[in-house]
């Protein structure tokens, strides 16, 4: 059964190439455009990774990460922070509040994509 | 002819002078009380009257004879100053009763720090100056007694003229000296007021003006028929008509100056007319009247004195009568014998009162600050009660005041014209109006700078006048004059340095005003004032300020009893006196008198006043300081202390200022840290936000760059997507970077403007055409409403289209798709003329109403949803633009009633740009 990964980002543009890159990879791909829909897709199924962009309206990305972790059910999910913001607090900020690694736009898509395949790695081992 | 004149004259003098201490005597007992008779401005301004001596009653007419109306400037000069006398004047007295001031001596003294040395040499100028003026009274009293008897015995016959009764003089000295003694030392307290003595010299300003004005009208119109008849007789006398100019006067106008000046100091510092003017002031608001009575006083007794030295000239025409004796002799001429007693009354009245002010004046100052301190120094007083040596002393000293007046009447009188003595008297009076003046308007003057001055302005006046005087006598050398001293031409006593264009008076008021003057500001200005000259200083120039009186009572911080200090003032003033003064003063303060019966500072400053009002300031100061405890600190310790106690005060006041400044300017850096911090903030929040927009559209063409790269396979029609998306972002971004640049360029004032006149319908139109696609495409209505007639404003043409594409372009994209209504119209206001852009969008919530302005705030609907899709630079631009435009750019709107966007431009020429 494939990875089931969450593309979650206002940027329609983004969200079509991260769709494209994770499908190319043979995961299985649900997108939302902001936290809340992102937190319904979780509530729906609980994916194996989010792909998590920090700057949305309605519910940014920190509050999203921070919801996640705070349920028992979806310890299991992984999370890949992304932002446009590139200072280190931001980072750090995403770290404390539990996501898993963290990337920074604009991205390499082959070490996205191995950042991804290396976590869910880890996960399945 | 019977009768006997020689017996009859002196015998009515010794009554008249009965009669005046009489009026004295009334006065006295009614002193200090509700019934005083002097306590009102008439009879201050007769006091002061005490101006007119026998120089005016005789010498007038004499110098009118003489010189015309160069008689005049000796009545111009207190007529002038007594228009400020409510100002100078009033600030002297206020400043005399609150030192006690007793004399013109102990005001200078008092000003310069209480200075023994300053009152000494007041003192002496004084005495060395005015004796000439008392000479002159006594010689005018017993020339005018031994004119009158004579010619009322012998009519005009050339018969040798013999005093009957020897040496007239001498007999006039005793008798004013004793008369002088009778007013003025008559008090056991010497603090109080002459009542009596002001009284009586009052009564014999009303009997001279009298006498004078009966001469003058008896003149007039009994001899002649009126003025005019005198005048018509004098212009057929050619030398009488040179009187009539200004011409007349030796000196010409230099000397009309100068002796306006003189008689203006001369009014105020002659000792005399400082006594009555100052120190027997009752109330200051006499001030007020006396100003105008005074000068009337003395138009009054002017009136006749050109007609009577006319006529006297007329009708003895050789010289043989000296005109200074024409009030008497022309009624004599006139055969009426009893005019000219009262004329001769009145002229003693003018002498006498002269005398026994200035004697009274003199011998307080001699007494006070001569004798006592000298008594003082070598512990010669040691009496318990000293009041009634003191009064002893004055007396003695009115005494000898007189028989050195007789002994210069003896020495040179005779050879002078009255006239001459009296402006010599004055010129020396004149040396302490420095002082005074810059005393008591100008703090920087100090007690060295006045002495200076002083001493120099007094040798000046010694060597220019005093000793010419003598050698015009012949009591020294001639060539004293002529060749000069020791045959030193430049110091010829009537040409200084050789300056030889002024008549004597002239030329000595010129050089000893220079040199005290410029001694004094010059000294004064390089000195280092002591703490008491500084304390007096601020007293005597700050009089009308709060709290400048009595400032030097904390001088006394050092400790004495209550008793001793009684019993010290108890021995000027007499024990009773003591004794009343003290409880009243306890009883006024409310003093609580501790059980030590130390004395507070307070009463020891106040027994320090009651003592300056017996024996003046700086005699009181001395006597208070034997008592004070710690008597091994010298006044100069004191003073040392009091220095480095107002250093400290100084230092501490000086630290608090910088203190306070420190605090100010802490606050404002806090206040500009703030604001540096908000700056900081906005800048960190800037970059954030501008790296956020720049890496969006870089993130997707990095993405889709990559995956078209490694992925060949792609279908073309995925790829042509993948494609159009990198050329979209491209775009995006590129317009994203412009729009950076010309925010910065526009924040930075780096834009360049290209202002001119511009039709705003016509841009706008131009405006609506570039954006008409959007509207298509969106499918929005747009309403225009322009007016036909080109609306002209001073504006960059391209920047305002940008600002109006802007704004049309939001419209569209805030409008509902389909539905969309858009509406443009011309918007007038009162300080200019726009357009407003409606739309019927989703409206914005007052909080952003401002904020949609700022840089990338981008606008959000309710939901928190970014509509615009935009950069959130646009409306931040048009902002900018606006306001260099000097222009207004906001939004009216209600929540879900779409939004109204409105730039207004004023329409006047901008200045610049």
């Amino acid at each position: 059964m494939p990875k089931d990964i969450l593309i979650v980002d206002d940027a329609q543009n983004i969200v079509l190439s991260l769709e494209f890159l994770m499908k190319n990879e043979g995961f299985s791909v649900r997108v939302a455009s902001d936290g809340d829909e992102a937190l319904k897709a979780i509530k729906e199924q609980a994916p194996d990774l989010v792909l998590l962009d920090v700057m949305m309206p309605k519910r940014d990305g920190y509050e999203v990460c921070q919801t996640i972790r705070a349920c028992d059910d979806w310890k299991n999910t992984r999370i890949i922070m992304l932002t446009a913001k590139g200072r280190d607090v931001e980072r750090e900020k995403g770290l404390a509040l539990g996501a898993d690694d963290y990337v920074t736009k604009p991205f390499a898509t082959r070490e996205l994509v191995a950042k991804v395949r290396e976590i869910l790695d880890m996960e399945s081992k | 002819m019977g009768l006997a004149w020689q017996w009859i004259v002196p015998l009515i003098s010794i009554s008249y002078l009965g009669l005046l201490f009489a009026v004295a005597y009334f006065a006295d007992s009614h002193s200090g009380k509700s019934s005083s008779l002097i306590n009102n401005p008439y009879v201050y301004a007769l006091s002061i009257a005490v101006y007119c001596t026998s120089w005016t009653f005789y010498g007038s007419v004499g110098r009118a004879a003489v010189s015309g109306v160069g008689f005049l400037p000796i009545y111009i000069g207190p007529t002038i100053i007594a228009a400020i006398w409510w100002p100078l004047l009033g600030k002297i007295i206020k400043i005399s009763k609150g030192n006690r001031i007793t004399s013109i001596a102990d005001f200078i003294a008092s000003r310069y720090g209480k200075s023994r040395g300053i009152a000494a040499i007041v003192t002496l100028i004084a005495v060395v100056g005015i004796m000439p003026y008392i000479a002159l009274q006594l010689k005018a009293v017993a020339t005018s007694l031994n004119v009158l008897v004579h010619h009322l015995q012998f009519g005009f016959s050339d018969e040798k003229f013999a005093s009957p009764w020897g040496d007239t003089a001498l007999f006039v000295a005793i008798i004013l000296a004793l008369f002088s003694i009778f007013f003025g030392t008559r008090h056991l307290d010497a603090t109080e007021r002459h009542e009596g003595m002001v009284a009586a010299i009052a009564f014999e300003s009303i009997i001279k003006l009298l006498a004078f004005l009966a001469v003058g009208l008896f003149v007039t119109f009994s001899l002649f028929d009126g003025p005019s008849s005198i005048f018509k007789e004098a212009f057929n006398d050619p030398q009488l008509i040179d009187l009539m100019g200004f011409s007349a006067l030796p000196g010409g106008y230099a000397s009309w100056f100068s002796m306006t000046f003189l008689a203006m100091m001369a009014i105020l510092f002659l000792p005399r007319q400082f006594q009555v003017l100052v120190v027997e002031n009752v109330n200051e608001n006499h001030i007020r009247k006396a100003a105008w009575l005074f000068p009337l006083y003395l138009l009054i007794i002017n009136l006749f004195v050109l007609p009577i030295a006319f006529a006297g000239n007329i009708i003895f025409p050789n010289g043989g009568i000296d005109p200074d004796t024409y009030v008497l002799t022309l009624p004599i001429f006139g055969e009426q014998q009893w005019l000219a007693l009262f004329a001769y009354i009145g002229g003693l009245s003018a002498a006498t009162g002269m005398v026994i002010v200035a004697a009274i004046a003199l011998s307080t100052m001699v007494c006070n600050d001569l004798i006592i301190p000298a008594l003082l120094r070598f512990q010669l007083l040691i009496s318990e009660d000293l009041s009634r040596i003191i009064l002893n002393i004055r007396r003695g000293v009115i005494i000898c005041l007189l028989m050195l007046g007789y002994l210069y009447f003896r020495l040179i009188g005779e050879s002078y014209a009255l006239v001459t003595i009296g402006l010599v008297s004055f010129a020396a009076a004149a040396q302490f109006a420095p002082p005074i003046l810059f005393g008591i308007y100008w703090k920087g003057a100090s007690r060295r700078g006045a002495i200076i001055g002083l001493v120099a302005g007094f040798i000046v006046w010694t060597h220019t006048l005093l000793l010419a005087s003598f050698a015009l006598s012949g009591w020294i050398p001639e060539s004293f004059l002529t060749d000069g001293p020791w045959g030193i031409t430049w110091l010829r006593p009537h040409a200084l340095f050789g300056l030889d264009i002024f008549d004597p008076i002239t030329h000595s008021i010129f050089w000893s005003m220079l040199v005290n003057i410029s001694l004094l500001v010059g000294v004064s200005l390089f000195d280092k004032q002591t703490a008491v000259e500084r304390i007096q200083a601020l007293n005597f120039v700050d009089v009308f300020e709060q709290g400048a009186k009595g400032g030097d009572a904390y001088l006394w911080s050092g400790s004495v009893s209550t008793f001793d200090l009684k019993r010290l003032v108890a021995r000027f003033i007499g024990p009773n006196m003591a004794e009343q003064k003290f409880s009243n003063f306890i009883k006024i303060n409310r003093l609580v008198l501790p059980e030590n019966g130390q004395a507070p500072s307070r009463l020891v400053a106040f027994a320090e006043q009651r003592l300056a009002g017996a024996i003046g300031s700086a005699s009181a100061r001395i006597m208070i300081h034997s008592i004070v405890k710690g008597e091994e600190m010298d006044l100069e310790g004191v003073m040392r202390i009091l220095d480095q106690t107002s250093q400290v005060i100084e230092y501490s006041q000086r630290l608090e200022q910088k203190s306070a400044e420190l605090e100010a300017a802490t606050q404002q850096l806090k206040q500009a840290n703030t604001r540096l911090k908000e700056l900081d903030r906005m800048k960190d929040e800037f970059i954030s936000t501008i790296s956020h927009e720049l890496r969006t559209p870089l993130t997707s063409i990095r993405a889709f760059s990559e995956i078209l790269h490694d992925n060949s396979d792609l279908a073309l029609e995925e790829r042509q997507k993948f494609l159009g998306i990198v050329i979209k972002e491209t775009e995006r971004l590129t317009r994203l970077v412009n729009k950076v640049l010309d925010l910065a360029k526009l924040e930075s004032g780096l834009m360049e403007w290209n202002t001119v006149q511009i039709d705003l319908i016509q841009i706008t139109k131009d405006a609506i055409d570039t954006t008409s696609k959007l509207f298509e495409q969106r499918s929005v209505k747009l309403e225009i409403t322009l007016p036909e007639k080109p609306i002209m404003l001073y504006a960059d043409q391209d920047q305002i289209q940008r600002v109006i594409i802007n704004l049309l372009s939001n419209s569209v994209k805030f409008s509902p798709e389909g539905s969309g209504l858009v509406r443009i119209g011309i918007r007038r206001e009162v300080d200019g003329i726009g357009l407003e852009i409606e739309d019927n969008g989703p409206g914005i919530v007052e909080d952003e109403k401002i904020r949609i302005f700022d840089k990338f705030h981008q606008v959000k609907d309710q939901s928190g949803e970014n509509l615009l899709g935009g950069s959130g630079l646009g409306l931040a631009i048009c902002h900018r633009i606006i306001e260099h435009h000097k222009g207004h750019i906001w939004v009216e709107s209600e929540p879900n009633q779409g939004a109204t966007f409105i730039f207004i431009l004023p329409t006047t020429k901008p200045k610049n740009s």
